[in-house]
């Protein structure tokens, strides 16, 4: 039996028919044609298709598309504006944070939360913040750099430094 | 500071160039190879063996088949009509793409269901009823080595036992000599156990093949696409299925680390049955699935020997390993390296004797052998070399330090001609043990220890000094299946200074969209902003042996290296004619010819390639390209020296890295920034098996932990914030002196985390700790030493 559910995402509104088992992950990407959010596991561990469902932070393989109707979600593609790209996708090329870039999505759609509930994280706090995201290339370093940078640009603080230690 | 020859504008070697490929993964514009939606696809799911090992009695595929949208069950015996069932292993031996008879191994695919959404192939997959006759697996590589183990490859003629090879190595007389009169042996077993790459994106392809052209376009997460389309036309060219008929495209790959190398039954089976439907067929295994049936990675019983003089001097190293490699070997070594580089486990010391044997085993277990990171085998090798260092250090009570230093081969002695056979090219190993020493503060740390442990406090400090051997390799004896694994580059030069260039090799992260494109600017002097770089689709790259054991700056970046070279030659050749001068009278300076003498009067690379359309010299050759494929007269042999140090909480065992200190000398530097980003990287999956990650199965043939609630892939927790430097020894062979470095840190972490964590309960009677090193194993140590008296 399938089920009209009607949702915005990135600001668009979406009518699409669903089976009541379809996962939400599954319709953003193959329904409306986001592939951006990623799909890694199949144990809700690794984040890589992390969205913000009315704000929040939530992994997309957890939800069922039913669960979105009435909703607000905003994808990786909802990120950059005309004025250009959000702070964390800066943050995140700048800090080199990223290396095959298939967690970054869900990296950074959990990093703009963590950010709009605590604009000044410690780095311990950061990295408890992404303990749900699993990054298997960069050794997380520059995961944590991008997202202090991320915090500077957003309050318009001075900005941390992108030079590598590595000198 | 690196010192940069070309400036910023420009962007050559040693500039700290922010990544080109960043930009559509930021924005979710990847294209993985799951993106990837064509017209009328349909979606494969595979069902799979509940048992270790069983007969196959009967698979209905009744109740599937009425599912609405469900296509076709496809099961061995039907592939057997086409002689599709079998595949060749990169390593020679034969694996099964679906049984016809008999279940290897837990988790093995059984058969396939095709339906139009992948939902409905689940429900099929579910549906399919197999009805099993289990029998007791072999789990235990050192019983499947007894002569009255049933043997588990009957299919293979002649077979009267489960011994797969025995390989060796080293002068075996020489090192018994030695062992026989030596002051000082000391000998440990270790595991190195099966993990598990588990790069975050899985794999999976889509086949697409055209009947009305005889086509096939594969996309696939392949790290090797060159090779891949080879081997499907070895296998699938009995049908028709030849070599100029295949394209392989790999699209954006979301980690490979080894695990993308092999060819698994579900790639197989998806062109089989796009061939015989004509439909592209989507199949993208679930993570539970990665983790249980594709390669595994290590799964080596060592059991290492050291004999040395009684003041500290290393005199020969003697290892013994049993290889289990799981139902067929499967590993993606070169042909004439069953146990890939292992023989680089006599370390950075210099001694003169040393004896390796190994032999390999089938059991019933996934099959596999790849890499996780590690250049063919050097984890393996280099954990047993450096944690017999410290043992030995320990017994004749030196500072494992100070013992490294006084048995260093000196950057003198380079190169150096180790006893099991290679020429070391280059290192200084004193001077990179001394900046880890410095940067950590080795000297106050190990007075700090002295005074924790007064205060019954576990503090410890592990050193790993470890030479890597990455670059395979020389063609005279590297191949994978008889192709020569050389590397290749083709830079075209646009007529307005732009150039695309193309490669054997595929990137999945490591940056090459970036580094290669400095390599050509600091070559050619074209800004690297305006070379484009492409791989990944053989129908445009040269031919390569592809992206793995970090061999492509080694290898491609040194073709790059090459044919920007060849450009330049005829970039002189123009010069001379444009400005009616002598080419003996120019000089280069990156982005120019100018007339010695005279600078003012010069020529860019810009108006040399213009004029390379417009107005070359007449009986040259138009246009402004160049290929190259480059065979290497040697490996390369990065190095390093890891510092780490840990705090063990006496109650529970918990163990805690404080800081590691890692210094790295992978030869000249192409970007600091991204070879800093591998690091981390790498020694975040040296930490992973080191303390965290291990695919445990039971007696039964069960995996324990196949997923990633309970296969513990380190998390921004657990990983410690990384300390990173570098030393710059070039490659003296090399076009650009550089060697490879993504694997560097996941071979030499593990042994120093270890190191130090048996440094900080040593004096409570314990010399060594087996990976991975759990807060419950480490209890159980201390607990069997009476550590925590009776009522524990």
């Amino acid at each position: 039996m399938k089920k009209n559910i009607t949702f915005k995402v990135n600001g668009t509104e979406h009518s699409v028919e669903v089976e009541p088992r379809e996962l939400l992950i599954h319709v953003i990407r193959e329904k409306i044609s986001m592939t951006g959010s990623h799909i890694g596991c199949d144990t809700s561990s690794c984040g890589a298709c992390t969205i913000l469902v009315d704000g929040k932070s939530a992994k997309s393989c957890t939800l069922l598309a039913v669960q979105a109707n009435g909703k607000e979600i905003t994808t990786v593609e909802g990120l950059a504006t005309a004025e250009g790209l959000h702070p964390i996708q800066e943050g995140f090329h700048l800090n080199h944070a990223l290396h095959c870039g298939f967690c970054t999505p869900g990296m950074m759609m959990r990093a703009i939360e963590m950010l709009e509930k605590n604009p000044n994280p410690t780095e311990e706090e950061i990295r408890w913040g992404i303990a749900g995201n699993l990054c298997r290339c960069t050794g997380y370093n520059n995961i944590v750099k991008a997202i202090q940078w991320a915090s500077a640009k957003m309050q318009d603080k001075e900005l941390p430094s992108t030079e590598p230690e590595f000198v | 500071m690196i010192k940069c020859k070309t400036s910023k504008e420009i962007g050559g070697m040693g500039h700290s160039k922010k990544r080109k490929e960043d930009a559509r993964f930021i924005q979710g514009k990847g294209n993985y190879v799951d993106d990837i939606k064509l017209p009328g696809m349909l979606y494969m799911d595979i069902v799979r063996s509940p048992y270790a090992y069983a007969k196959i009695k009967s698979i209905d595929a009744t109740k599937a088949l009425e599912i609405p949208g469900v296509i076709a069950v496809v099961t061995g015996k039907d592939l057997e009509k086409y002689n599709l069932h079998w595949m060749p292993t990169l390593m020679s031996d034969t694996q099964m793409v679906l049984p016809t008879d008999t279940v290897m191994y837990q988790s093995q695919e059984v058969a396939a269901v095709i339906a139009t959404d992948r939902y409905v192939a689940r429900d099929g997959k579910e549906a399919v009823v197999v009805d099993y006759e289990p029998m007791k697996p072999l789990m235990d590589p050192f019983k499947a080595m007894d002569e009255e183990a049933p043997v588990l490859r009957p299919d293979k003629e002649g077979k009267t036992d489960n011994h797969i090879w025995h390989w060796e190595v080293g002068d075996k007389e020489k090192t018994a000599d030695i062992f026989n009169s030596a002051d000082v042996v000391v000998k440990q077993q270790m595991h190195i156990p099966r993990i598990h790459v588990a790069s975050i994106e899985t794999c999976g392809c889509v086949a697409a093949y055209d009947k009305v052209e005889n086509h096939l376009t594969m996309y696939m997460t392949t790290q090797a696409p060159h090779a891949i389309r080879t081997v499907i036309a070895l296998v699938a060219g009995h049908v028709g299925l030849t070599e100029e008929k295949i394209r392989v495209i790999s699209p954006d790959i979301g980690g490979g680390f080894g695990g993308k190398v092999p060819v698994y039954p579900g790639y197989v089976i998806a062109i089989a049955v796009s061939f015989l439907t004509g439909a592209p067929i989507k199949w993208i295994e679930d993570r539970s699935e990665n983790l249980q049936a594709d390669s595994f990675a290590r799964d080596y019983h060592i059991t290492a020997e050291m004999a040395g003089t009684s003041d500290g001097k290393i005199q020969a190293t003697r290892f013994k390993v049993l290889a289990d490699h799981g139902y067929t070997d499967a590993s993606a070594n070169p042909s004439k390296f069953p146990t890939g580089l292992f023989s680089i486990g006599t370390g950075s010391y210099d001694y003169g004797a040393a004896y390796m044997e190994a032999d390999a085993v089938y059991t019933n277990k996934p099959p596999g052998g790849v890499a996780y990171r590690c250049s063919f085998r050097v984890t393996e090798a280099v954990h047993a070399i450096e944690r017999m260092t410290d043992m030995f250090a320990k017994k004749v009570g030196k500072d494992p330090a100070q013992l490294r230093m006084e048995n260093f081969i000196k950057k003198e002695q380079f190169p150096w001609a180790s006893p099991t056979g290679w020429s070391y090219d280059s290192g200084d190993y004193h001077a990179g043990l001394k900046l880890a020493m410095d940067t950590v503060g080795y000297d106050e740390l190990r007075k700090e220890q002295l005074e924790l442990r007064k205060e019954g406090k576990l503090m410890g400090i592990g050193i790993s000094t470890f030479t890597e051997v990455v670059g395979a390799g020389p063609a005279k004896d590297f191949d994978i299946l008889g192709i020569k694994m050389f590397d290749s580059a083709e830079i075209r030069v646009h007529p307005t200074g732009k150039a695309i260039a193309r490669f054997g090799t595929k990137s999945q992260g490591q940056g090459h969209e970036t580094t290669y494109a400095q390599i050509i600017a600091e070559e050619l002097g074209i800004p690297m902003e305006h070379i484009q770089i492409e791989e990944g689709d053989t129908d445009t790259a040269p031919y390569g042996l592809g992206t793995y054991a970090s061999r492509s700056t080694p290898t491609a970046g040194a073709a790059a290296a090459m044919a920007a070279r060849k450009l330049r030659d005829k970039a002189k050749k123009i010069a001379a004619h444009l400005m009616e001068v002598s080419e003996q009278d120019l000089e280069w300076e990156p982005g120019k010819f100018f007339v010695k003498g005279a600078p003012e009067k010069s020529k860019t690379i810009q108006e040399i390639v213009f004029a390379a359309y417009t107005n070359h010299p007449e009986g040259m050759e138009g246009g402004f390209e160049a290929t190259h494929y480059y065979d290497p007269p040697n490996l390369t042999f990065p190095s390093g020296a890891y510092i780490c140090i840990v705090d063990v909480d006496p109650d529970t065992c918990d163990i805690k890295v404080r800081r590691f200190v890692a210094i790295d000398d992978c030869g000249n530097i192409i970007n600091p920034m991204i070879v800093q980003g591998q690091v981390h990287g790498g020694l975040t999956q040296g930490i992973a098996p080191a303390m965290y990650e291990e695919l445990i199965y039971d007696e039964a043939g069960n995996i324990l932990n196949g997923t990633f609630m309970d296969y513990l892939v380190p998390t921004a927790v657990e990983s410690p914030s990384w300390e990173t430097g570098h030393t710059v020894t070039p490659a003296p062979h090399h076009p650009i002196g550089a060697k490879g470095v993504g694997e560097s840190p996941t071979v030499g972490a593990p042994p120093a985390i270890v190191n130090a964590i048996v440094d900080a309960v040593h004096h409570l009677g314990i010399d060594h700790l087996e990976i991975p090193v759990t807060p419950f194993k480490l209890y159980k140590a201390l607990k069997a030493k009476g550590y925590f008296g009776d009522n524990a």
